[in-house]
């Protein structure tokens, strides 16, 4: 081979070795299979549009999240105005202005879903790489616990919860009030980790057996550096997808934890975005189209296009969509 | 196997431990002694679950010398590729011996183990496999400096190590799905060379690779073989390839060792039938030759190392099987041939 | 010799899609098979080897784009109806796979599934079927087939598999047999016992059998006439003493002298590697490693033309024929 090179006729250039011009890394690879998931292009945008444009809420809003429209009187009365210049969505029961609210609440929603995601995602990732790298009896134990928690009546649990919570008090510096956004992402974290578990430990199970971990090994890596060097990296495609749907799935939960008197409350400082449709149901016999309409759409967007994302990266991570082989 | 060999091409052994620790001359690098690898697997019989030992290897001995390549053949079930990992103990031996440099390496605690991967290293069989697609070809060569906490500039070495195996010390940034397979094999050469091991395990190395560039992987080996003074343990089911890059070569069958010859000998006068029967059915490329010789078939397909057959574990294919194969195994040693065959009745 | 021509290919041509560019698998290759010969396939990655007969077979994925002719004794295969191909597939035209187990389905019992691919081209009773299917398992060399029959494949082992693919493929009495890498997966000793049977079949079907294989020694053992092909095209093709004794084509001298044979001190690699057939070098394709190569090989493709009894896909062949390897 030296001979090659040294040989002026011989083309030794990356093209007669069969490499092609630019550098193709796996992660570029990825976002090209993703780019060509339409719907999941589109979303991404939309989607990074509209939480920029509720991060930047109090210039994109017009009014506070309690501020009335204008104050209201007896003879201008300020609840539950229709679409108007002045309140572009209408307006709720006490006055205030419905498109600002929407805003407000679509960003504690975002903020709860990804919090909730995030953490969710590192205590599953964690508990399913131990189960899988460390097998044995370990494996097992763990692996019941998350069977134990998957069994856990989700439902059930916020009513107990509830009166558990006024008890025992020492509870509540810890997870904040049943109240708070904190306890809402703690509840979601607690019976949202167990599906990550056990798919990190499947894609642990199936890739320490491949040989570039054997590899590792035989170099005398030990398991953490395996762990974060080898095996995340290479789950991340599913986990990733897996934290997608999560957040899409923690938002429509907030609703309905708000059902049940967790979270926000309506009157309290903030709102949610599951707090303003659940606050549609007084709204549609007497006609409040629009404290209905409005809401319930942006909840249904906002899931749709998280849920396109996670499509586009589920295909993103899949090198079979390549094309025929 | 002369001391001034690894000096020779500028390539600067990165380890002290090693020089100092360990002579060239004194005696085989590796010696493995009565090793013994079960497994144990949940077999079922009608309704309950019983558990069965595979015998992957029972009870195999050989020297390796410093510099010199002992080829091991065998066909599937003959636990080559399980001896190959007990070697470097990515697979824990049952029982047995394995000396390393002269250390005991069965029982060793795990922090010393660590320091003596240095030494030996393990190429794998599949190039698509045995490189993490996520990392760059430079860091996948890069990894045993990092995890053996070597000195030094790696980026450098990196490079050295790319143009030592015959690739552009550019390519480091790349990655390797953009690579073929003989260059991805090279790669994984490259990466068992950084920590400047004396021993190298090569696990089929060469099987996966077309036949046209199985030819320059081959070269490279013992090019590299030559210049650093490397011991190879060879894996291999090609014979051909076995027979040419081989001093010693070592057949095995269902976990045991059947014949052990210096590769001349073993190609022009093997003893075991098993051996016969194993070069008499490898394809020759040459019609004229092929057309004409004189076969001898085997029966039936290689039996399950769960149950392997009493006495000598042949004799249910071997063409000259009697009655004292099944009662008595026949010992691995000298019958008069020059070198040690496991048959009762060899020749 | 061999009789009339069974198989024959005209300019056939596969091209997939790929989210990266077209990869040119096959591109252009003419070749007959006739009865009674068993014709060796030879190449690496990218030769598109097995691409050609799975094309012509329908095997591959919709997206894959087939042009030119596949004729089996008259029947055009390329753009066949489905109904055309269901007639042909397993009854006139069977594959043999590499991988057994794969090709197997785990859950039904081995003579089930002969009496099933039997069934699916003939009107006769289960009972005629299941008879027929044992007697093939006993031509194949499984012992005691009647009971053999009633067990599932996972109770085989890997040589037995590949008999139980080889009965259930001549189940039909195929005219043409197609074996795709039989012997790869398997063990040596194992190998010679397949070939063997292989062998066997041939004679005594006359079907024309075509051999896909990388191993140069399986071709030299059991083919009759030998083609090599190198990056979607046919190189060289003759019969096998021929062309072992004087390979015309850079490409077949480059892989007999990598080979080691006994005697051969250093092997002679092939410099470079196989094509990216995405982006094949212009004209000859083999162009970038060969030793001969000269400025006609990169604007014209070479074409497969007789040179002397052998036939080589080379501007140079006359120089370079005759050049002896002993």
């Amino acid at each position: 081979m030296d001979a090659d090179r040294n040989d002026p006729s011989v083309d030794t250039t990356d093209a007669s070795v069969g490499l092609a011009s630019q550098s193709l890394s796996p992660t570029r690879m990825a976002i090209r299979r993703f780019v060509k998931h339409r719907a999941a292009l589109v979303s991404l945008i939309v989607l990074g549009l509209m939480v920029l444009f509720v991060v930047l809420a109090p210039l994109t809003a017009r009014y506070g999240v309690n501020e009335a429209v204008f104050k209201t009187s007896p003879e201008n009365p300020n609840q539950f105005l229709s679409p108007r210049s002045i309140a572009w969505l209408g307006t709720d029961d006490i006055g205030r202005d419905l498109y600002s609210r929407l805003i407000y609440g679509l960003r504690i929603s975002i903020f709860i879903g990804l919090a909730s995601a995030i953490f969710g995602t590192i205590l599953g990732v964690t508990i399913g790489a131990i189960a899988g790298l460390r097998g044995g009896w370990l494996d097992d134990v763990l692996m019941r616990v998350t069977d134990l928690f998957l069994a856990f009546p989700f439902l059930v649990t916020l009513l107990v919860l509830r009166s558990v919570m006024s008890s025992v008090s020492w509870l509540e510096p810890i997870v904040g009030k049943p109240t708070s956004i904190r306890f809402v992402i703690v509840l979601f974290v607690l019976f949202g980790w167990m599906g990550v578990a056990r798919l990190m430990r499947s894609q642990v199970l199936a890739l320490k057996e491949r040989e570039f971990v054997e590899a590792a090994r035989a170099l005398g890596a030990g398991p953490v550096r395996i762990v974060l060097r080898h095996l995340l990296p290479n789950s991340a495609g599913p986990i990733l997808v897996a934290l997608t749907f999560s957040v899409s799935s923690s938002i429509i939960g907030e609703a309905t934890l708000g059902f049940f008197g967790y979270g926000p409350q309506p009157g309290a400082g903030s709102t949610s975005l599951g707090k303003l449709v659940g606050g549609a149901k007084g709204a549609l016999l007497p006609g409040y189209w629009w404290l209905v309409v409005f809401p319930c759409v942006l909840l249904v967007l906002v899931t749709l296009f998280v849920n396109f994302i996670g499509d586009g990266l589920r295909d993103a991570t899949d090198p079979k969509l390549d094309g025929a082989r | 196997m002369l001391a001034g060999r690894r000096i020779a091409r500028g390539v600067a052994p990165m380890s002290a431990y090693s020089m100092s620790d360990y002579s060239m001359s004194a005696g085989p690098i590796l010696r493995v002694s009565n090793l013994v690898k079960n497994f144990s697997v949940r077999g079922s019989s009608g309704v309950r679950a019983i558990k069965r030992t595979v015998q992957a290897v029972s009870d195999v001995s050989f020297e390796v010398s410093p510099g010199e390549t002992l080829g091991l053949v065998g066909e599937s079930g003959s636990g080559k590729t399980t001896v190959g990992r007990c070697i470097l103990r990515l697979i824990e031996p049952t029982s047995g011996s394995v000396e390393f440099q002269g250390r005991q390496l069965v029982g060793m605690p795990a922090a010393d183990l660590r320091g003596l991967r240095r030494d030996m290293q393990i190429v794998f069989q599949d190039p698509y496999a045995s490189l993490d697609p996520r990392m760059t070809v430079g860091a996948s060569i890069a990894e045993p400096l990092e995890v053996q906490k070597i000195a030094g500039d790696h980026q450098a070495r990196v490079r050295e190590l790319l143009d030592l195996v015959g690739l552009a010390p550019d390519h480091a940034r790349r990655f390797p799905h953009e690579f073929s397979g003989g260059q991805r094999q090279r790669v994984g050469i490259a990466r068992a060379l950084a920590s400047d091991p004396k021993l190298l395990v090569l696990d089929e190395p060469v099987s996966a690779l077309d036949v046209s560039i199985q030819a320059g992987v081959v070269n490279l080996l013992e090019d590299l073989q030559d210049r650093l003074g490397l011991a190879f343990v060879f894996i291999a089911h090609d014979l051909s390839v076995v027979r040419h890059i081989s001093d010693t070569v070592a057949v095995m069958y269902l976990g045991k060792l059947v014949e052990v010859a210096d590769a001349e000998t073993l190609y022009e006068r093997a003893a075991h039938p098993y051996t016969q029967a194993l070069l008499s059915a490898v394809p020759v490329p040459d019609p004229a030759i092929e057309r004409t010789r004189r076969r001898i078939m085997l029966e039936g397909d290689v039996p399950s190392p769960i149950d392997p057959p009493s006495g000598c574990r042949f004799r249910t294919r071997c063409p000259r099987a009697e009655a004292r194969c099944a009662e008595e195994e026949p010992a691995l040693v000298d019958r008069g041939q020059g070198h040690p065959v496991a048959c009762h009745f060899p020749g | 010799m061999s009789g009339e021509v069974v198989l024959s290919l005209r300019d056939f041509r596969v091209t997939f899609p790929t989210l990266f560019g077209d990869v040119q698998a096959v591109r252009g290759v003419d070749l007959d098979v006739r009865a009674g010969e068993i014709l060796g396939v030879v190449g690496e990655s990218g030769s598109g080897k097995s691409v050609t007969f799975l094309g012509l077979m329908g095997l591959l994925p919709k997206s894959a784009r087939i042009e030119g002719s596949a004729t089996v004794r008259g029947t055009e295969l390329v753009g066949a109806s489905s109904k055309i191909m269901r007639e042909v597939r397993g009854k006139r035209v069977a594959m043999i796979f590499q991988d057994p187990l794969s090709a197997l389905n785990p859950t039904h019992r081995i003579g089930n599934q002969i009496v099933e691919m039997i069934r699916a081209h003939h009107k006769v009773s289960t009972k005629a079927a299941m008879s027929r299917a044992i007697e093939l398992l006993g031509q194949v060399g499984i012992p005691q087939p009647t009971d053999r029959a009633r067990q599932y494949p996972h109770e085989f082992s890997g040589g037995m598999r590949q008999r139980v693919m080889i009965a259930m493929a001549i189940a039909n009495e195929p005219e043409v047999l197609i074996a795709d890498e039989p012997t790869t997966a398997l063990d040596v000793t194992v190998q010679a016992q397949i070939l063997e049977i292989l062998q066997r079949i041939q004679s005594e079907s006359q079907a024309a059998v075509v051999l896909i294989t990388h191993d140069l020694g399986v071709v030299a053992r059991v083919a009759d006439r030998v083609q090599g092909m190198y990056a979607g095209r046919v190189v060289e093709r003759g019969n096998v003493d021929a062309l072992y004794a004087h390979p015309t084509h850079p490409y077949t001298q480059g892989l007999l002298q990598s080979l080691p044979t006994v005697g051969r001190d250093r092997l002679q690699p092939i410099p470079g590697s196989p094509p990216n057939m995405m982006d094949p070098p212009s004209g000859c394709a083999f162009r970038v490693r060969c030793p001969h190569a000269v400025e006609r090989c990169a604007e014209e493709m070479p074409v497969l033309r007789p040179i002397g009894d052998q036939e080589a896909a080379c501007w140079r062949a006359d120089e370079l024929r005759g050049v002896s390897l002993r």
